[in-house]
């Protein structure tokens, strides 16, 4: 299987999410956006950065080009498909994810470790671990708020389709855990296919051993677990 | 066809938290100046040429639902005046 990582003007997570996968023994290939994605594509990557300069709104331009098109097609045929930090506010900003990722409440760049609560652990990204398992990922952003109104929020929370939110380190969602103000502390969410699953927090940054931890490296080998 | 400007204006929904907004106030109070609340939008102004004064807003209000608003967020309006 091959996973392709798009690469837009201004991604910077790309080789991160490509060295992170192929340490799982996961087949990559970085492809550019205007190169489409490869025809047998068996997953796809949205990686962070700052594509397009986040011009008008973090994602805005990226979620409008043409390989987005392509990447929501695959989506639809089950292909899974992960998008983290850029990425994530990529696969809001297209419709590929509910709700929206904007200006952190603090009005600043957070850049630090936080602590995710598993949610669910019955989707392929989350397969590794048990509901409940509290990990430690890196964030970097400045636009990581999930904002989308009560009546949609409480749908998506009763559809179960929250898989991370930030807590402390035993697991409790506090107000002092989250990092950006997100409604409800949520830092990851499900499409409408448990196969797509974007989040602010980046396991690409802690998969290699030499970064220090590995807690997300099961997010990753969601891409096996997909298609076994 | 006539010449027109189409100014969209976006803006956060009530109740979605501005943290710029809040900012730019403080940094207005630490100027002395006193405000009691302080909303921000964008303002897009789009020159075309379309049919009638309907079909220029048509095409703006097209624009603004497919860029440059976010529905999940933004709520928006359309102007249209001749140029």
């Amino acid at each position: 299987m091959t996973v392709a990582v798009v690469r837009f003007g201004g991604s910077n997570c790309d080789r991160d999410a490509a060295r992170a996968l192929s340490h799982l023994d996961i087949e990559v290939d970085i492809v550019w956006h205007e190169d489409g994605l490869p025809a047998d594509v068996d997953g796809v990557v949205l990686p962070g950065g700052f594509s397009y300069g986040d011009y008008l709104r973090a994602g805005a331009m990226a979620a409008r080009s043409p390989i987005v098109d392509e990447v929501r097609s695959v989506a639809a045929d089950g292909v899974p498909v992960l998008g983290v930090c850029n990425g994530a506010q990529i696969g809001s900003e297209s419709g590929l994810t509910p709700g929206a990722f904007t200006t952190n409440d603090s009005a600043r760049f957070r850049c630090e470790h936080v602590h995710l609560r598993v949610e669910r652990a019955d989707t392929p990204w989350t397969a590794a671990y048990e509901r409940g398992d509290v990990i430690r990922l890196p964030i970097a952003h400045g636009e990581g708020r999930f904002e989308l109104d009560d009546d949609r929020l409480t749908r998506l929370e009763t559809e179960d389709r929250v898989l991370f939110r930030y807590c402390d380190e035993t697991g409790e969602p506090t107000p002092a855990a989250n990092p950006n103000g997100s409604k409800h502390n949520v830092a990851g969410v499900l499409g409408e296919r448990e196969t797509v699953a974007v989040l602010m927090p980046h396991p690409e940054r802690a998969t290699l051993p030499d970064l220090g931890h590995t807690d997300g490296a099961g997010v990753l080998r969601g891409f096996e677990a997909a298609t076994s | 066809m006539t010449a027109y400007t189409a100014v969209v204006t976006v803006r956060l929904k009530t109740g979605v938290l501005d943290p710029e907004a809040e900012t730019t106030q403080r940094a207005l109070e630490r100027l002395d100046f006193a405000v009691e609340d302080l909303r921000r939008a964008d303002r897009f102004e789009l020159d075309l040429d379309a049919e009638s004064a309907d079909a220029a807003a048509e095409r703006a209000d097209a624009m603004a639902e497919r860029l440059l608003a976010n529905p999940t967020i933004h709520d928006y309006e359309v102007e249209v005046r001749e140029r």
